[in-house]
């Protein structure tokens, strides 16, 4: 390979690796209430456009950036319990496709809701972070992807140490362990769910944000969760290394793809190349990369 | 898939009962709907309702059924549809059930294709991995000009109906047209299910690995359910582009519409033959029900903006309610109805 291919492939891959932490990070969120309550949640693309539509909204309007996210966050919360109390708790012990259905539903909602209340047009959102690209060995990297994937590993640190050394973390882990024998010994199911999904609607925000300042915040931010999917298939439902490393093969593989083989097939292949990579490696490992092996009962 | 066992048919005995309805349905149907329905009702609402019933009933055997949840459903629609305007165009005078059927056959390969994954994957993985099928079926034919004889944007148009040498472009032929090829194949549906392979289809569903246990060739059931299942959904989707619309493009059959589909068949009731038409019946009279009460209470105020996501609200919160309140779905509904209407009358 000459050098200045092989600098363009280290370029090409970068990118595909760093624009794959935002898919890991609207993946996370996925990840956090599947592992907790066994939810598919569908809602969190709809959740990330709301909370992202929130905050444009209120900084338009006059607001100062920290109120802003303050209060976005505040709304949230309420939105995690209101799920809880309206939906999760009158669904309990309800098959899991079921529940993946009700989230379908509330996604409709949701979309509806943001847009009812804060119009459709395309929201410009400025987070003060230039998208200039810089120079690293000839090889150009963007600097707003560096910082997203600055923030994403901080949020991943943050909720691992969250999950490991607090209370509250523990009993997040206990109930995803098993959800019988952590009401037996007395963890209250509904708070912790309504926490889980408080949690999940952070992790909205801020990869909505994020995605928001990439791609102006409109209905389309919904639709990020459709490049969530692969990667959470890839990774394993269940897992936030998973949703990680998911993230940045499918990020890599897409971006490789469409350099590499777009051409050959007309280009525009990054809408469904995720999934067919995807499901190349499920073929071989059923329940993802870091995804619980499978015990079958009858 | 949270629903009940089905109640088995009495094998043997001819019930008399259960043909009585559909059998006055269908009089009503051919007989007296042609005569008094207007062209508004025939394009609009029975037209987008005998297609729609159609998919759903497909996607119900498969999702209903079997227990293999689909998010693709409207790319086995486009399959079909582009299939048979490619057979019609490129073989001269094939007559148009052979078309039909074709079509059928076309979107039954795609649809084995997509489900082979079920063989590994289960549940949600398998729902993810059918989301391949949505995006990949719409991206070749849009980028491949071949599918629509080259038209730039991928656009299709219905070609003349004619079966046997009688035109059916008129809205009340198109309306006859669409309506023997659902009850045909309604009433085909009805046999599989009651038939040794629709009790295969419930035992995957019900626990797979007790059906592998009995014997059920839970593989082949399985893939039979995804390629029959697209066979009729393939046929809705040539009477959704040929009967329905008459001009369609890639980007009509998108994620919204497979949504779509599934939504009918959880509000109208999984594992039914009737669910698929009280859904879709829901799905396509509701919109036009909300935008006549909105501009009836806001007059000018309600704009297509608000109304469009008004609408998304409140079908979502239907759904949410309705599998709350009631999983099965409105057709359970009409049965607790219909028992407690039959115990006033003093029956069992």
């Amino acid at each position: 390979m000459e050098w200045y291919d092989f600098l363009f492939f280290i370029e090409v891959l970068v990118g595909g690796l760093l624009s794959g932490v935002m898919y890991s990070l609207v993946a996370i969120g996925f990840v956090l209430i599947y592992k907790t309550s066994g939810v598919l949640n569908f809602a969190q693309g709809a959740m990330l456009l709301f909370a992202a539509l929130t905050f444009v909204s209120l900084v338009e309007r006059g607001i100062p950036f920290a109120l802003a996210l303050a209060i976005t966050l505040l709304i949230m919360v309420a939105l995690g319990f209101a799920i809880e109390r309206t939906v999760l708790r009158p669904l309990v012990n309800r098959s899991p496709m079921t529940l993946f259905m009700a989230t379908l539903g509330l996604s409709y909602i949701i979309e509806g809701a943001a847009q009812l209340l804060w119009g459709t047009q395309v929201h410009g959102l400025d987070l003060g972070i230039d998208d200039t690209p810089f120079e690293v060995y000839g090889v150009f990297i963007s600097k707003f992807d560096l910082v997203a994937a600055g923030l994403a590993a901080a949020m991943v640190g943050g909720l691992s140490a969250f999950f490991h050394w607090t209370r509250i973390g523990l009993a997040f882990r206990a109930v995803a362990d098993d959800q019988f024998a952590a009401l037996a010994v007395g963890l209250r199911l509904n708070r912790i769910w309504g926490t889980v999904w408080t949690a999940a609607g952070f992790v909205a925000l801020v990869a909505g944000l994020l995605w928001g300042a990439r791609l102006g915040v409109q209905f389309s931010l919904s639709l990020v969760v459709l490049k969530a999917l692969p990667v959470l298939v890839l990774g394993g439902f269940d897992s936030i290394l998973g949703a990680i490393v998911g993230g940045l093969i499918v990020g890599a593989g897409e971006k490789l793809a469409e350099v590499y083989l777009g051409p050959f097939v007309g280009g525009g292949i990054e809408g469904w190349f995720a999934y067919a990579l995807a499901l190349a490696f499920l073929l071989v490992r059923p329940g993802g990369l870091f995804g619980k092996k499978l015990v079958e009962r009858v | 898939m949270s629903v009940h066992a089905l109640p088995l048919p009495l094998s043997g005995t001819l019930d008399r009962r259960r043909f009585a309805w559909p059998a006055a349905l269908l009089v009503v149907a051919y007989f007296v709907v042609p005569l008094v329905a207007t062209s508004y009702l025939l394009e609009a609402i029975l037209l987008p309702f005998l297609a729609l019933s159609l998919a759903a009933l497909g996607l119900n055997l498969l999702t209903g059924y079997c227990g293999q949840l689909s998010l693709g459903s409207a790319a086995f629609m486009a399959a079909g549809a582009f299939a048979a305007y490619n057979f019609n165009l490129r073989i001269d005078g094939l007559p148009l059930p052979v078309t039909l059927v074709l079509a059928g056959l076309t979107a039954a390969a795609v649809g084995t294709v997509f489900g082979l994954p079920s063989l590994r994957l289960k549940g949600f993985y398998l729902a993810v991995s059918t989301l391949a099928a949505q995006f990949f079926v719409q991206w070749a034919l849009t980028k491949f000009g071949w599918f629509s004889n080259d038209n730039p944007s991928g656009v299709i148009d219905a070609p003349k109906l004619l079966v046997a040498g009688l035109a059916f472009d008129t809205a009340t032929g198109r309306y006859l047209l669409a309506l023997t090829v659902v009850a045909i194949v309604t009433a085909l549906t009805v046999r599989l299910v009651n038939s040794p392979t629709g009790r295969n289809f419930i035992a995957v569903r019900d626990n797979e690995t007790a059906a592998r246990v009995i014997g059920v060739p839970v593989l082949r059931t399985k893939l039979l359910a995804f390629a029959i299942s697209s066979f009729i959904i393939g046929v809705a989707g040539v009477l959704w582009a040929f009967t329905y619309l008459r001009t369609v493009e890639p980007a009509g059959f998108n994620l919204d519409r497979s949504f779509q589909i599934l939504f009918i068949i959880i509000i109208g009731g999984l594992a039914t033959i009737r669910g698929a038409f009280i859904g879709a019946a829901f799905f396509v009279v509701f919109p036009l029900i909300l935008s006549r009460a909105g501009s009836f209470a806001f007059g000018g105020l309600f704009d297509s903006g608000v109304l469009d996501m008004s609408q998304r609200i409140v079908i979502g919160a239907l759904i949410i309610l309705l599998l709350i309140l009631e999983p099965r779905g409105i057709s359970a509904l009409f049965d607790r109805v219909a028992a407690r209407l039959g115990r006033l009358r003093g029956r069992p």
